[in-house]
């Protein structure tokens, strides 16, 4: 199947910026359900541990960024509480596409001369308050306008609102549920040998399939948990980040909510099994000067198996297609090829809105995943490589990752991000 | 004045300055499924917007078009999220190619149109109606009353249309 290209944009120009920003630190809370922490209190949580693994002081911030769908607490608030004064802010309205296009911000901020180091945070209490999959208060909110053109259906949750996109996947391709279900299995896989996790449990495709159907084509395990929980990263130029404690995630290329045509109503420009990674790939591997075989390791947002699989396959990482043999091919498992979400990701570790995805790459490419190898004397992991069940998760020579991120089928974020070659 | 009515619990509202959705759902209550042209694209579109997206003309006329279409995709729910549809469930939504503009103005473009599968009478489909349909099946328009002056469309399954043999389900059943 052929796209037909409304826009050429060639968004790919400022590679004078390639390889010159990085990810200096990152931390997370606990993921957890029932945190008994307000959203303030999980973003000051992560926020620190995210200065402390980078080594800086509140002194050393200057900038914030944060995104929710009015579900958290603004910048200045916790930057307050930790005593940072801010030269620059902004509280963005969006979810899941919303990481890696912040982190091309917080370039765009710091490039111009506005601020020196940017904190991005997500913190949500997505179980026990605003419930993401829209139970709860979610459900019982008037609607208005546009939205009756859907919610009036009762077409409201993520999942109701992807599932014609991922049937038709099936239907133009022959996609099965058996090889969509792969995904879960590798990233419970992951999960269980990541003590972080919110489910570390291992499954097997035979409990995807006949577990029960949500909606046509989902079923409970092709969908990720709600959690409660804040995420932190901390981008500064790549010479800062050199003088902080951790080695920098060298950032090559970002791409920020790319859109299809009319993504205000995916389905109208079709074909509907294709999805704004189309798009966006020819401004990320141009901007980094890479190509999908080039990546050692995926963040592929999995807020349902099929995303993951939809996004692999429309950013070049097998032919178009053929995202239901490559998911299932043993490629994205650890010890393979190319691995996605070796920390388990959105279907297992815990949901932050792509933050985690980005989380777990930085560390791969520093050669620290926090899994249960033994720690040597110098305080890091001795990994093992050994990747079964309550062992290790770090990938082997991680040089280059890709994180591709989803805020529906259309629209996407992106960002490639390497090890330092200092 | 602002269209609202209580339906399936849930309160919907247009707003009189929402100009473009009001006159869409104004136009449905008069059993007339009515979409935007651009005089200077000449396309339709759907749902309705403040432009045109192949001109971005902001001028438009309501122009009549003919209910009539096939099951592009569809989500058939079994965990409702909204509390009044729990006892509707398994209930279907369905995005419906439109036989007017389809494969217009590029290949893969179409108007798709959204509704729930309902009886000709405007009832949720019983699950015998429900394992009959797929990707394929013919089905033309019908109108669920929100309140006066305010429906929504809806589809049925166009009992006149010579049907596919077998539209395509998913294949886990």
């Amino acid at each position: 199947m052929t796209l037909s290209s409304v826009t050429d944009v060639d968004a790919s120009s400022p590679k004078h910026l390639r390889g010159r920003y990085a990810i200096a630190g990152v931390g997370e809370t606990t993921y957890m359900r029932g945190s008994k922490y307000s959203t303030r209190s999980l973003a000051t949580w992560a926020i620190k541990n995210a200065m402390d693994d980078a080594g800086l002081a509140p002194g050393d911030v200057d900038g914030m960024l944060s995104y929710s769908g009015n579900d958290s607490i603004f910048c200045p608030f916790v930057a307050g509480d930790l005593g940072i004064r801010l030269n620059f802010y902004m509280d963005v309205h969006g979810g899941g596409s919303s990481t890696e296009a912040l982190i091309g911000i917080a370039i765009g901020v710091i490039e111009a001369g506005m601020c020196k180091t940017v904190a991005i945070f997500r913190s949500m209490n997505g179980y026990t308050q605003v419930r993401i999959g829209g139970t709860g208060a979610r459900s019982a909110v008037p609607i208005n306008g546009d939205q009756i053109h859907h919610r009036a259906y009762g077409w409201q949750s993520a999942g109701q609102m992807f599932a014609p996109t991922f049937l038709r996947h099936m239907y133009d391709y022959g996609t099965t549920p058996e090889q969509v279900a792969a995904v879960k299995v590798a990233h419970s896989r992951h999960a269980s040998n990541n003590p972080k996790a919110y489910y570390k449990n291992r499954l097997t495709i035979e409990d995807v399939v006949s577990s029960r159907i949500i909606c046509k084509p989902l079923h409970l395990l092709d969908c990720c948990v709600e959690t409660d929980n804040a995420t932190c990263l901390i981008v500064t130029s790549l010479d800062r980040a050199r003088d902080c404690h951790r080695p920098p995630a060298v950032i090559q290329s970002v791409v920020g909510r790319c859109c299809k045509p009319r993504a205000d109503m995916h389905y109208q420009h079709g074909p509907i099994s294709t999805v704004a990674g189309h798009y966006a790939k020819d401004i990320l591997f141009p901007n980094a000067g890479v190509s999908p075989d080039d990546i050692d390791l995926t963040g592929s947002y999995d807020a349902f198996t099929f995303t993951t699989m939809l996004q692999l396959e429309d950013y070049g990482f097998c032919r178009k297609g053929e995202g239901g043999d490559y998911v299932s091919s043993g490629i994205i498992e650890l010890g393979g090829k190319r691995p996605n979400n070796t920390s388990g990701g959105h279907l297992c570790e815990g949901y932050t809105h792509g933050m985690n995805m980005v989380i777990e790459n930085t560390r791969q490419l520093r050669g620290e995943a926090d899994d249960s190898c033994p720690v040597g004397p110098d305080g890091k992991h001795q990994h093992t490589y050994d990747y079964s069940e309550g062992g290790c998760r770090q990938v082997k020579d991680v040089e280059l990752t890709a994180n591709l991120g989803w805020a529906m089928p259309g629209t996407g974020s992106a960002m490639i991000m390497s090890k330092d070659t200092r | 004045m602002s269209l609202q009515g209580e339906y399936m619990g849930m309160m919907l509202t247009v707003d009189d300055v929402d100009r473009e959705n009001w006159e869409f759902f104004a136009w449905c209550d008069k059993g007339e499924f009515r979409l935007q042209r651009s005089p200077k694209s000449g396309l339709l579109r759907y749902p309705p917007t403040t432009a045109c997206p192949w001109s971005a003309d902001r001028s438009y006329e309501w122009t009549p078009v003919e209910g009539r279409g096939a099951v592009h995709s569809y989500v058939e729910v079994h965990h409702p999220i909204q509390p009044a549809f729990r006892d509707k469930v398994p209930y279907m939504i369905l995005l419906v190619d439109l036989d007017t503009q389809k494969g217009q103005p590029s290949a893969h473009e179409a108007l798709r149109v959204a509704g729930n599968l309902v009886t000709a009478d405007g009832e949720f489909a019983p699950p015998e109606a429900i394992q009959s349909i797929g990707i394929g099946t013919r089905v033309r328009m019908v109108f669920s009353k929100v309140a006066d002056g305010f429906s929504l469309p809806q589809w049925t399954i166009d009992e006149d249309a010579e049907q596919p043999e077998n539209p395509w389900r998913y294949p886990q059943e």
